[in-house]
């Protein structure tokens, strides 16, 4: 999934990084999260990237670039070699989801995902009318889609639960990258959440 | 191709009489390089790209020799204005590595010792020692450091073992299809191309100089072997099957399938003009490379040594040098925080996949040397 500059999770992410950090992005696409976090936060970053295009684009950019599957781990990276493990937009995406999950905390302190929220009444009122939502968040028709993990806020709190991770901050936006304070699973179109686990 | 050739070249010659101290503990007292340049090397110096090659390549990297317009040097697909080595902004070095047989000091070159072939008595090369003798060329260039070193396969492990032993010499290092060391499969390999050398009558225990012969039969065998583990079981399977050259089996051992008919023609013109010297050579550089065993196996500690930024790039069908293999580098060099990109890339062509020409291939280097600062 490439990125785009001027997503509000971006900003939020870049929020909680510190100066100086050392950040690794999966699926970092053409490296914009990177350069946007090397450029503002001054953070060492590594992307990992399993595109040819993508790939190319990201060495163009000027970012450390690994190619490889997300779903074979992150064999390559030692424990605890990061401050912050970014998925973005791709745990939807990802068939070995507890996997990944662990991956990225064995080898980074914190784990920032991101992820559409299937439960956000707007795709509940396109199932209802009997089609199956497109919208910002989720930009594709159902026959396109690299989607194959389909999941709510609540969904992913209980297998953080099931999974001894701990939610250590959360934030939840609508379509229009606005703050929802309130009935987040249902008024929340993209979450992001900050996760630890337990040492 | 995008890109133009660089043209007309000409080789050049430096000795160098200092005596170089091998590893195996011989001595070389003097010796030769032969090298070519493409470009034009800056005021700074400060623009400068070693290639490195593998087994069987030389100085002879890009372009063409006035009076042989057909003998075009090995990588020249990658080198030349507006090429991903574009000579446009960079000046490129490639040279024949010491015991070669293309014009550096070799086995078939005088010893000055005896005035005949060196034979046997050539001293046993490792990598590190190329390395060395490639700083003085860098020397005499007045190249303090390289702006790049690069290679594919026994050249990767060059410019990996440069960045390893002059890390202040190498500012980036492009390591394609490489290893940090053989696995056992690799040595075998090498050791049964070197058995085919070794016992053959022609051999005479390395001085076949003398006899006025050479062990054809033992290098074209070791140069059939050693081609089909360059080569991948798709791409043999898509270029000869089980084609046969004609229509009906001639029930003997003449030449019937085609891959047969290429391997044996493979063999052929590569005895024609090389060495079996600086086969067994090269190929004994190979199975001892292994800069980790200066930190008892541990490859992190080796690579802390380095300061280079790195290119790894690996071939999906390349069974010779996995990607596993070029991963193991990623893995040091991530381990110790250096600036590292590895692309994986999907070509056909095995091994020799990091020959080929290639638009996604040739994007990733084109991409990596254009943010390059001089």
């Amino acid at each position: 999934m490439t990125h785009t500059l001027g997503r509000p999770d971006f900003e939020l992410i870049a929020h909680w990084i510190e100066p100086g950090h050392r950040v690794l992005d999966l699926g970092c696409g053409d490296g914009t999260l990177l350069k946007h976090l090397i450029d503002t936060r001054g953070v060492q970053g590594v992307g990992v990237e399993i595109d040819d295009a993508n790939v190319l684009a990201a060495i163009k950019n000027g970012i450390n670039v690994i190619q490889g599957n997300l779903e074979r781990g992150l064999d390559v990276f030692a424990d605890q070699a990061f401050d912050h493990v970014v998925l973005s937009r791709t745990l939807q995406t990802v068939r070995h989801t507890e996997g990944i999950l662990r991956e990225m905390l064995r080898v980074g302190c914190e784990a920032v995902v991101s992820f559409p929220n299937f439960a956000y009444w707007k795709n509940l009122r396109s199932v209802l009318d009997g089609r199956m939502p497109v919208s910002e968040d989720l930009p594709y028709q159902w026959y396109d889609s690299p989607n194959v993990r389909f999941f709510t806020l609540l969904d992913f709190e209980a297998l953080c639960d099931k999974m001894g991770l701990i939610i250590r901050e959360r934030s939840v936006l609508d379509e229009a990258g606005n703050p929802v304070e309130t009935e987040a699973n249902f008024l929340g179109s993209l979450a992001v959440y900050r996760l630890t686990c337990k040492r | 191709m995008p890109g133009q050739s660089v043209g007309a070249v000409q080789s050049q010659r430096a000795n160098f009489d200092q005596p170089l101290h091998l590893r195996s503990g011989g001595v070389l007292p003097a010796y030769d390089l032969v090298y070519e340049t493409y470009g034009t090397l800056n005021a700074a110096k400060s623009n400068a790209i070693l290639v490195c090659h593998a087994l069987s390549g030389h100085h002879h990297v890009a372009g063409h020799y006035a009076d042989q317009p057909d003998n075009i040097g090995w990588w020249d697909n990658i080198i030349g204005p507006g090429r991903p080595l574009d000579t446009d902004r960079f000046f490129i070095v490639g040279l024949n590595n010491l015991g070669g047989c293309h014009g550096s000091t070799g086995p078939s070159s005088p010893n000055p010792a005896t005035g005949k072939p060196w034979g046997a008595g050539f001293p046993m090369v490792a990598v590190i020692d190329w390395v060395h003798a490639q700083a003085r060329l860098a020397d005499l260039l007045g190249i303090d450091s390289w702006a790049a070193v690069m290679g594919g396969s026994l050249g990767g492990m060059q410019a990996l073992r440069w960045s390893i032993t002059y890390p202040e010499r190498v500012r980036n290092a492009i390591v394609i299809a490489a290893a940090p060391k053989l696995s056992a499969q690799n040595i075998a390999f090498n050791d049964v191309a070197r058995q085919a050398i070794l016992t053959d009558p022609d051999f005479h225990g390395g001085n076949y100089y003398e006899f006025d012969t050479r062990p054809v039969r033992g290098l074209r065998l070791a140069r059939m072997l050693g081609h089909i583990t360059y080569l991948s079981d798709d791409q043999m399977g898509e270029k000869f099957g089980r084609e046969l050259r004609n229509s009906a089996f001639s029930f003997g051992f003449d030449v019937e399938f085609e891959v047969e008919s290429y391997l044996r023609y493979q063999g052929d013109k590569f005895a024609g003009y090389f060495d079996a010297n600086t086969y067994l050579l090269m190929t004994k550089a190979l199975d001892y490379f292994d800069p980790s065993r200066e930190d008892n196996g541990d490859l992190n500690a080796t690579m802390a040594r380095s300061k280079a930024n790195f290119l790894i790039a690996s071939f999906t069908t390349d069974w010779r040098f996995t990607p596993a293999r070029s991963k193991e580098i990623v893995a040091a060099l991530l381990a110790n925080g250096r600036n590292v990109s590895y692309a994986e890339i999907d070509l056909n062509f095995g091994h020799d996949s990091f020959l080929m020409e290639d638009a996604h291939y040739h994007g990733v280097v084109d991409a990596y040397l254009r943010n390059i600062k001089l």
